[in-house]
C-alpha cells in the first residue's frame, strides 16, 4: 500500500495575524506556523493503515515556501518514510485548481494507492484539494472519513453525513480520501523518530517544475470582520457577573 | 440561464440549505434554474412549484437514483455543459463538499466554497474565521457554495416555475463506489431543534467532572444541554447533543454557551439563535463577536454561584 498524505503548514491558532500593507494577505514574517491540525489525523490514519496492512510506504507531500519542510519533517518523525516538497516562491497560491494541478503533476508518476488529506486547511479553508486531485488522477473519492477499512483492491470508509448520520462506502483503489478530525489519536514523534527523520529523504521540486500559469481564483483582500451585533461586555468578579446574568435572564430575555 | 442551483435531497425532501441557496440566487438576480437529481427529483420540484424561478430540471437515472459522488459529479457536469449557466450555486453541505470539487476539476471551473456574503463581492472566512477574504475570479463561469444560514429560506420569493425532465447518458462504468444505506448511531431522545433554551458546553469546561455543573444549570433554567464537537469527541456528552456543521443546527430563544471559543464549525450550527449569552475566559474568543452578552470570566467560578442565585430566585 503506497500512501501519500497531503499536509499544509498554517498559522497557529494562537498567533497574531497582522494584515499586510497591501491587504492581500497576512504578514507571514510575523506569524508562527504549525501543522494544519486536521492533517495530523490524516498522517495518523496513513500510519495505522501501513501498520495494519503490514507493508507499504507513507509519503508526506506539502507545497509552500522552504518553511513547510518543518511539517514534512514532523510527519517523517512520526514514522512516514519520505517527503516531497513542492517549493513555492513569493506569494503563496490560494487557487485550489492550480494547487491541485501542481500536486497532481508530481503525484502522477508515483502511482499511489491512496491519497489522504485532512478535511480542510485552517488558513484558506477551501476544503477541496484532495477531491480535485482525486478527479485529476482518475481516482475514486470519499470525504469526511470517520473510519477506514482497507481490503484487497478497495477501501471501505465510514463517511460522516450531517445531523448524526453515517454511511459506509466502498471505493476501489486508487482513492483520494479526506479524513474527519477526531477519528484517531495522533501519535507524538518519539526521540528515535525525530533522530531518524533527519536521515529520511525530502525531494524538493522547484517552482518551475510544477507551477501552472492559469490562476482562476485569488484572494484580493483580507480584512477584520465587522460585527453588526451590539455586544455587551460583562467583566468583573464572579458575583457581579452573576447579578448581571440574573437581571438579563429575568428582565431582558424574560426566560425565568 | 444565469444561475443553476444544484438541489440536495435530504431523505425525501429538499435540504434546508438548498432553499437558502434558492433565496440567495434570487437575491443575485437573473434567470434561475434548479437541478433536482434522483428518485425524489419530482418531489423536490414539487416543493419549489410556488417559488419564483424559471424552472426545475429533473433527472432520474438508475445510476443516480441515490447520491453518489461519481454519478452526481458526472450528471452535474453534463448539465453545466449543455445549459451553460454563468454561476452554479449550492448550499455548503457535506454532500456539496463531497462531489462539487470533482465538477470543478472536470470542467476547470473554479469552486469558491463556504461564502458568507455576496453584497460587496464574494466574501469567505479565512484563518479560522478571524479574518474575512474578498475572493475574485477571472473565469467566465464559477461555482459557489453558501454557508449555512447565509440566506434565510423564508426569504424565498414566491411565484411559479416550470418543471422540465431531461435525459442524461451515463455509462455504468463511471459509478465505481458502492454505498450502503445511511444510518444513525445513537439518535437519542433529545429534541434540540425545538428547545427554547439551550445550555451549551465547550472545551472551557475543562474536565469531565465539571459536566454535571452544566446539566444542573440547564435543569434550574428548564433548558436542554448541547455541546461543541471537542466535548463530544472526548466522550463527555452524547453525540446527539452536538451542535455545529457535523451536528445539529438550532435557533433557540436563548443560547447560553459555557466555555465555547466559537470555531466556525460550531458557529454555523447556532448563529441563528435569537439571543446568545456566552461565558469565556478569553476576551478575544470569537464567540463574543456574535454574542449579545459576553461574560469574561471563569465559568467554574460563575456557574455554581449562578445556579445558587437562580435557585434562590425560584424559591422566592
Amino acid at each position: 500500500m503506497k500512501i501519500a498524505v497531503l499536509v499544509k503548514q498554517v498559522p497557529g491558532s494562537e498567533t497574531a495575524l497582522p494584515i499586510l500593507g497591501n491587504h492581500k494577505w497576512i504578514d507571514e514574517e510575523q506569524v508562527s506556523f504549525v501543522m494544519n491540525p486536521p492533517d495530523n489525523f490524516a498522517i495518523e490514519e496513513a500510519l495505522l493503515i501501513k501498520e495494519r496492512t503490514g507493508d507499504g510506504e507513507v509519503v508526506i507531500v506539502s507545497m509552500g515556501p522552504t518553511r513547510v519542510q518543518k511539517v514534512i519533517r514532523e510527519g517523517l518523525a512520526k514514522g512516514a518514510d519520505r517527503g516531497i516538497h513542492l517549493e513555492e516562491d513569493g506569494q503563496i497560491q490560494t487557487d485550489p485548481l492550480s494547487i491541485a494541478k501542481s500536486i497532481s503533476s508530481i503525484l502522477m508518476d508515483e502511482n499511489f494507492d491512496l491519497v489522504l488529506t485532512g478535511l480542510q486547511s485552517d488558513d484558506t479553508g477551501m476544503g477541496q484539494t484532495g477531491v480535485l486531485i482525486g478527479e485529476m488522477l482518475g481516482m475514486s473519492t470519499g470525504t469526511l472519513a470517520m473510519e477506514t477499512d482497507v481490503q484487497d483492491s478497495a477501501i471501505r470508509v465510514k463517511r460522516e453525513l450531517e445531523s448524526g448520520w453515517f454511511q459506509w462506502v466502498k471505493l476501489p483503489l486508487p482513492a483520494s480520501i479526506s479524513i474527519q478530525s477526531g477519528l484517531n489519536t495522533p501519535r507524538y514523534p518519539s526521540l528515535r523518530g525525530i533522530m531518524g527523520a533527519k536521515k529520511k529523504e525530502i525531494k524538493v521540486v522547484s517552482p518551475s517544475d510544477h507551477q501552472t500559469d492559469a490562476i482562476l481564483q485569488s484572494i484580493d483582500k483580507v480584512f477584520v470582520p465587522q460585527t453588526s451585533k451590539q455586544t455587551e461586555m460583562i467583566e468583573g468578579n464572579a458575583d457581579s457577573a452573576v447579578t448581571r446574568i440574573i437581571e438579563i435572564l429575568k428582565s431582558e430575555l424574560k426566560v425565568l | 440561464m444565469d444561475i443553476l442551483v444544484v438541489l440536495e435531497d435530504n431523505r425525501g425532501s429538499l435540504h434546508r440549505m438548498s432553499k437558502e441557496a434558492i433565496a440567495g440566487a434570487q437575491k443575485m438576480g437573473g434567470s434561475i434554474s434548479a437541478l433536482a437529481i434522483g428518485v425524489n427529483a419530482d418531489a423536490m420540484a414539487g416543493e419549489l412549484s410556488g417559488v419564483d424561478i424559471t424552472e426545475v430540471i429533473t433527472i432520474n437515472h438508475d445510476l443516480v437514483s441515490s447520491y453518489n459522488a461519481d454519478g452526481y459529479s458526472d450528471v452535474v457536469s453534463q448539465v453545466i455543459k449543455s445549459e451553460s449557466p454563468k454561476t452554479i450555486v449550492a448550499g455548503h453541505s457535506y454532500q456539496t463538499r463531497d462531489f462539487m470539487p470533482r465538477v470543478s476539476a472536470k470542467l476547470d471551473i473554479p469552486f469558491i466554497p463556504d461564502i458568507i456574503s455576496m453584497d460587496d463581492g464574494i466574501v469567505k472566512q479565512v484563518l479560522n474565521a478571524k479574518l474575512n477574504a474578498l475572493v475574485t475570479t477571472s473565469a467566465d463561469q464559477v461555482i459557489l457554495s453558501f454557508q449555512s444560514a447565509m440566506f434565510s429560506e423564508e426569504a424565498m420569493v414566491t411565484g411559479s416555475c416550470l418543471a422540465r425532465s431531461i435525459e442524461v447518458n451515463l455509462d455504468s462504468s463511471i459509478v465505481r463506489s458502492e454505498a450502503e444505506d445511511p444510518f444513525q448511531e445513537d439518535a437519542g431522545d433529545v429534541d434540540l431543534e425545538s428547545a427554547e433554551l439551550i445550555v451549551s458546553i465547550g472545551r472551557g469546561i475543562e474536565k469531565e467532572e465539571n459536566i454535571q455543573m452544566a446539566f444542573d444549570l440547564a435543569k434550574v433554567l428548564g433548558a436542554e444541554v448541547s455541546a461543541s464537537r471537542p466535548v463530544v469527541d472526548s466522550g463527555w456528552v452524547e453525540p446527539f447533543r452536538q451542535v455545529g456543521s457535523s451536528g445539529q443546527t438550532i435557533s433557540p430563544k436563548l443560547y447560553f454557551s459555557l466555555g465555547i471559543s466559537g470555531a466556525i464549525q460550531h458557529v454555523v450550527g447556532m448563529k441563528g439563535s435569537k439571543n446568545i449569552l456566552a461565558i469565556n475566559k478569553d476576551p478575544d474568543a470569537p464567540i463574543f463577536e456574535i454574542a449579545d452578552y459576553a461574560v469574561v470570566g471563569d465559568l467554574l467560578d460563575i456557574i455554581p454561584k449562578l445556579i445558587e442565585a437562580l435557585q434562590t430566585e425560584k424559591d422566592l
